[in-house]
């Protein structure tokens, strides 16, 4: 941080000031010719709260996407197909059994399954051909799709949230003041609070498993060199089995968060793929705090443009994509 | 073997020379299959009526221009661009836009004459643009850019009403009429087609053996060897994306005029990976192999469905089929339908005979 400050004052000056500014907007009544500017501050932090929580829907999908492209150097563009599919598995088990949490378990371990049949039956033939394998994703994408298409039909599927997860909580946030001089507080969704607060967790662990575990050592070396790491003696296919199935597994937890806060359909695939293909650019191939950070300004800048600028919101994404490749070609936080 | 391959290539007087040069730059006029098929195609109409000329035959050239543009692109250049489906429809976009449409508040109405070279000029700009952008990195990267920019055009057609008219799209575009022929007719359209199929055929055959597109190969094999002879390996990596988004706007122009419309359907991201799957079936190793993978392509679209109901099964599955067939491309042929038919050929002909061709891609 300090590094970072030292090297780029400007750039460290402007992230400064955006930072206070955003704390204002959110924590500070607005005076009335805010208001009438830029409408509702209630809008506004739904928006801002949306884009967080959308941000970390996109972490889980894009920190697996990220993971095994950093590993195997795999540009899996199947990784939107295992979203929906483990999305489908969610909503079978949790209508099947009544549980939530039980649906998470089930997807996860059926997705990683699938993950490691893939990295075993395919991937692995076909190793240090990047072009090749990238192309039998493509191919694969094609036939989960139909396959899904074929088993759960073109319906909207929607996984039903567990009864102590239902309605809104009051968040700490003023948006507004009565003329009777009594607070207005923030109406929020629980469910999707949860589950932000269950993908940071999940960050955090996967960050801790990195960079304070001997096999997260072995991945990191892995992505800096996986040849010297083969040569020390590393049984790296058994590595690089692991990695993809939690990256997998990831997907496949994210497509039952999406079945939860979103819906499930054909096309989310591709939307998912998308998204996690925008925040790995954004936030560097291979990072996963870039994957985070990626995440959460791909998040923000849909909702809040969702919200101002509704014809324009997706070329806000793109554009931020633009600036980046033109700034920074290997992603915000990538090292290289 | 090597006693014949001499006298074969022993110099002949200098007065063969200029027929030897011709011939070494244009291989096909040597083989009499190339002309079999040119002459099947010229005389097409003949043979085939209205639905098979245009919804088979012309469809296939139009997929295969279009993914004529991306072998260029992944065969010579080694970039494998997603978006040349995007600036096609872009252009196609254009025609629409400037043209004569069923829409007149958004359509400007100019002539044919004016508002086509209009689109193929912004297509060929837009294309140039997003290829200055994917090669600021390389290899699979170009892959996600230029899908990202596909989904990102899609979207965004979906969502413009201003420009684009949202998820509607276009409709009823005016076809050019002049000299009295209406060009849109069956017959004038597959002639029109086929022009500009062996017009963009020929450019990417002379344009790969030019000292440019030789260039492009040298970046394609080595870019920090050409970096140090002195080439810029960028720079002939965005021509190459102008040249090829220009092939690709052509394609779309002929596209809206087939159709007579276009919507974001028309540019979705499993369109994108059409042209992919056409241009690898078929193998991105010569440029005749996006035809192919087309013609392939358009036989299974158009009659996957009858022929899996004959078998009993759900007619449906026809993206299954694209997939599996893609997929087994992939796993057992790197370049494509072409690859499998010369391998099957080598391994019929006798070595004497096969040192006679001795053409290389």
């Amino acid at each position: 941080m300090a590094r970072f400050i030292e090297r780029h004052p400007a750039w460290a000056l402007i992230v400064i000031i955006a930072v206070a500014v955003l704390a204002w907007l959110v924590f500070a009544i607005w005076p009335p010719g805010l208001e009438a500017a830029i409408g509702r501050k209630r809008v506004f932090l739904n928006a801002v709260l949306n884009g967080i929580t959308l941000g970390g829907l996109y972490f889980l999908v894009a920190s697996g996407f990220t993971l095994i492209f950093g590993l195997m150097r795999n540009v899996n563009l199947a990784h939107g197909s295992l979203y929906l599919f483990g999305g489908y598995i969610g909503y079978a088990v949790s209508t099947w059994t009544g549980s939530w949490i039980l649906s998470f378990i089930v997807a996860f371990i059926a997705v990683a399954l699938v993950g490691v049949i893939l990295q075993l039956a395919v991937f692995r033939r076909m190793e240090g051909q990047d072009l090749r394998q990238t192309m039998v994703t493509i191919g694969l994408s094609i036939v989960f799709a139909d396959l899904m298409l074929w088993v759960f039909g073109g319906d909207f599927y929607q996984v039903q949230t567990p009864s102590w997860l239902i309605g809104p909580i009051q968040l700490p946030l003023l948006t507004a003041i009565k003329s009777s001089g009594e607070p207005v507080y923030l109406q929020y969704p629980l469910v999707r609070l949860v589950i932000f607060a269950a993908s940071v967790v999940i960050g955090i662990a996967m960050w801790l498993a990195l960079n304070r575990t001997r096999i997260g050592m072995i991945v990191r070396a892995g992505v800096d060199d996986r040849d010297i790491l083969a040569a020390t003696g590393v049984r790296i296919q058994l590595v690089f089995v692991l990695v993809f199935a939690l990256g997998a597994g990831l997907a496949g937890i994210a497509g039952v968060v999406g079945g939860t806060f979103q819906s499930l359909s054909p096309g989310e695939d591709t939307r998912f793929l998308l998204a996690s293909l925008v925040v790995v650019i954004v936030g560097g191939m291979g990072s996963i705090p870039g994957a985070a950070l990626g995440a959460v300004i791909i998040g923000l800048a849909e909702q809040l443009g969702s919200v101002y600028i509704p014809t324009y919101a997706i070329v806000v994404t793109f554009l931020i994509m633009v600036l980046v490749l033109a700034v920074r070609p290997q992603g915000l936080l990538a090292r290289r | 073997m090597s006693l014949l391959q001499s006298t074969q290539l022993r110099p002949d007087p200098s007065a063969n020379a200029t027929r030897r040069a011709l011939i070494r730059a244009w291989p096909e006029f040597q083989n009499p299959a190339a002309w079999l098929v040119a002459l099947i195609l010229v005389i097409m109409p003949l043979i085939a009526n209205g639905f098979f000329l245009i919804e088979i035959f012309a469809t296939t050239l139009i997929l295969g221009i279009i993914a004529l543009s991306l072998m260029f692109l992944a065969g010579y250049g080694g970039m494998v661009s997603l978006m040349q489906l995007t600036i096609a429809g872009f252009a196609g976009y254009m025609v629409a836009v400037f043209g004569v449409s069923g829409n007149a508040n958004i359509s400007l109405g100019w002539p044919w004459w004016l508002a086509t070279p209009m689109a193929l000029a912004l297509a060929t700009l837009f294309g140039t643009l997003g290829g200055a952008l994917a090669v600021r990195t390389e290899g699979i990267y170009t892959i996600m850019i230029t899908l990202a920019i596909g989904a990102a055009f899609y979207y965004f057609t979906n969502q413009n009403w201003a420009i684009f008219n949202g998820h509607t799209g276009i409709n009823t575009v005016a076809t050019p009429h002049f000299w009295g022929v209406d060009w849109r007719s069956d017959i004038a359209f597959y002639y029109v087609t086929l022009g500009v199929a062996a017009i963009c055929y020929f450019a990417v055959q002379y344009v790969s053996r030019a000292p440019f597109g030789l260039a492009l190969q040298g970046v394609r094999d080595n870019s920090r060897r050409m970096a140090a002879l002195g080439f810029n390996p960028n720079a002939h990596r965005i021509a190459a994306y102008a040249f090829a988004a220009f092939i690709a706007a052509l394609g779309g122009v002929l596209q809206v005029w087939n159709y007579r419309q276009i919507s974001p359907g028309s540019v979705s991201v499993g369109a994108c990976i059409d042209v992919l799957i056409i241009a690898v079936v078929g193998g991105i190793t010569r440029p005749i192999g996006p035809f192919i993978g087309a013609l392939i392509f358009v036989l299974l679209r158009t009659f996957a469905l009858d022929v899996l109901i004959k078998f009993g099964l759900d007619g449906n599955r026809f993206r299954l089929l694209i997939g599996l067939g893609f997929l087994a491309i992939v796993f057992w042929s790197s370049d494509g339908v072409i690859g499998l038919w010369e391998r099957w050929r080598r391994r019929n002909v006798s070595p004497a005979q096969r040192s006679g061709g001795g053409r290389h891609g």
